[in-house]
């Protein structure tokens, strides 16, 4: 060994090329834009970026798009194991229909979902209309916004459990029969612990997405200040004021919460490989 | 005496068949009904409200917003950036992928965590974070509006910015793990027969993940087609000049023209649909060779 090289020697031309490529087109599109958005945020004094972040419209916020985020990821966690064990282990006609429309939140734009479900749960809409005479109201409140966070976080915990219950062998369940486990044992004790990272993984996935959603809120939250207004909403609402820094503030919050969320997926996944072995 | 011992047969090979790794029938038809009525309710519910409102008054007044010419300035606009936004993806996700996948260098998973980063931005933060950079009271906005002319921010090159930001890493997290799988062998064995980096790219590589390229570009497509928040926050909704159709949809809908509305959104939906099939036919029909296990968007 003579001399340090960065990358292991290979035949193969182009690696210049592509890793500078890939590298420059990284930091233009999207590294220095996000540098520059933690620098304005540096630009407020330790008073001012205090208030913002202790204001209580932005912690009404705050609060509203955390919980409604949290509590929509809750809810695929569980409806999202159902689905993906009954698309992968039961067979009934439809079924590759169906798996294919889990899908539908990824492909269907935000804001086409936003008023779709805005109609669907407003008073006078299919759904809306069934509970308007018992004096509920789904649409404009906390209820709407969380229905549209269910919306758009579904696919991810079916999508994360799918392939590891598909490659779960059925050997072991059979072991854990011959044990003398009953039905309700082995599942419980046997499979949803294998299953555990995933859903973990599909939660925080949900979660992250939840937590930054716009198009598909706006339109069935009302949006009125501290009772249906979430944070993206209320970076829009600064940036319309012209207030980019307060607008700055809010965003750097968020980023480092999706940092944060990031981080532990990847813990995750690396205490689900060193248990079981599997991503 | 026959009779009794047939049932007794029978039933013992109904108790002997009954497997002991799946549940019992009534559990099954639970789950599966509940299941049906779950997507149907959250999934289905508002794909068919999009058409059912579009259609209400008919299809003479779904057709009208086909000769609106706000809504014909948003469809070119929103052809026109994906025509841009997907290409210089998949030139960047091709490039990422021949990097990380043919060389061994160190940080190569932390290079593939800040490929995903705009996954897990806010839409509205990745519209903020141009405004702040590029806006015309910015350093480097205002540089380009006095020396070049050029207004990037409430104007046509934000808004495909903001949508190259948001499909960023579509194309690239399909090719990785595919390419990562197949290894280097075709193309070692393609230049020690004398062919040219290029040449190795072209008829070996290329051919290999092709299926893989069009996975990745039909999800960057609908997406940068369908891309709301982002471009919400940096088109200035300029009518007829940065409106993309999902903002003219926002448009005609805050101004109680819900039939426009709808008829515009459910080309979207169409296209969402189209997007499903072509997806789940390359999922079916070509399986093997698309990258395992990156299913989640």
């Amino acid at each position: 060994m003579t001399t340090l090289r960065f990358r292991e020697p290979s035949i193969i031309p182009g690696f210049r090329l592509t890793f500078g490529f890939t590298i420059f087109y990284l930091m233009i599109i999207v590294l220095i834009p996000i540098a520059g958005l933690f620098l304005k945020t540096f630009e407020l004094d330790w008073q001012t970026f205090t208030e913002i972040v202790t204001g209580p419209r932005f912690l009404a916020a705050l609060r509203l798009s955390f919980g409604a985020s949290l509590l929509a990821a809750a809810f695929n966690a569980v409806i999202g194991v159902l689905v993906a064990w009954v698309l992968v282990r039961y067979g009934f006609p439809g079924k590759r229909a169906l798996d294919a429309m889990v899908d539908l939140p990824f492909a269907l734009p935000t804001a086409v979902a936003g008023i779709a479900l805005a109609s669907i749960y407003s008073p006078n809409g299919w759904i809306g209309s069934l509970v308007a005479p018992n004096g509920w109201r789904i649409a404009y409140t906390p209820l709407g916004i969380w229905i549209a966070l269910v919306f758009i976080g579904l696919p991810f915990v079916v999508r994360s459990v799918q392939p590891v219950l598909q490659d779960f062998s059925k050997e072991i369940e059979e072991a854990s029969a011959t044990l003398g486990a009953s039905r309700e044992q082995t599942i419980r004790r046997v499979i949803l612990p294998a299953l555990l990272p995933a859903i973990l993984t599909g939660f925080s996935l949900a979660f992250a997405r939840a937590v930054g959603e716009y198009g598909s809120v706006i339109f069935i939250a009302g949006n009125l200040p501290r009772q249906t207004e979430i944070l993206p909403l209320l970076i829009v609402f600064r940036l319309e004021e012209f207030n980019y820094a307060a607008a700055a503030a809010i965003a750097a919050v968020m980023l480092l919460a999706s940092f944060a969320i990031l981080l532990a997926i990847n813990l995750i996944q690396v205490w689900s490989q060193r248990r079981f072995g599997n991503g | 005496m026959a009779d009794a011992v047939f049932h007794a047969t029978r039933n013992d090979r109904a108790l002997a068949f009954r497997s002991p790794v799946t549940e019992p029938r009534n559990f099954r038809l639970v789950a599966i009904g509940l299941t049906l009525v779950l997507l149907a309710v959250f999934l289905l519910l508002p794909l068919a409200a999009v058409f059912v409102e579009a259609f209400r008054f008919g299809i003479a007044k779904y057709l009208e917003v086909f000769s609106n010419p706000d809504a014909l300035a948003a469809i070119k606009l929103t052809l026109l950036i994906a025509l841009i936004a997907v290409p210089c993806n998949l030139v960047f996700g091709i490039a990422a992928a021949w990097a990380i996948a043919k060389y061994r260098f160190p940080g190569r998973a932390f290079l593939i965590s800040l490929i995903d980063l705009p996954f897990s931005v806010s839409p509205v933060v990745a519209g903020l974070v141009y405004i702040l950079l590029l806006g015309s009271n910015s350093a480097v906005g205002g540089w380009l509006l006095e020396d070049f002319g050029i207004r990037v921010i409430f104007a046509v090159p934000g808004v495909v910015l903001a949508t190259i930001f948001v499909t960023f890493p579509f194309i690239a997290r399909e090719l990785i793990p595919l390419m990562q799988d197949q290894g280097n062998g075709d193309e070692e064995a393609a230049i020690s027969l004398g062919a040219s980096g290029w040449q190795a790219f072209w008829y070996v590589t290329l051919p290999n993940v092709k299926w893989a390229l069009l996975y990745g570009v039909l999800l960057c497509n609908a997406r940068a087609m369908g891309e709301f928040g982002a471009v919400a926050v940096l088109s200035g909704k300029l009518r007829g000049e940065t409106v993309t159709m999902p903002l003219q949809v926002e448009l005609f809908y805050n101004e109680y023209m819900s039939v426009a509305a709808f008829s515009l959104a459910s080309v979207l939906a169409g296209l969402a649909l189209v997007t499903l099939v072509a997806k789940s036919w390359l999922e079916w029909r070509f399986a093997d060779q698309l990258a395992t296990g990156s299913r989640t968007h």
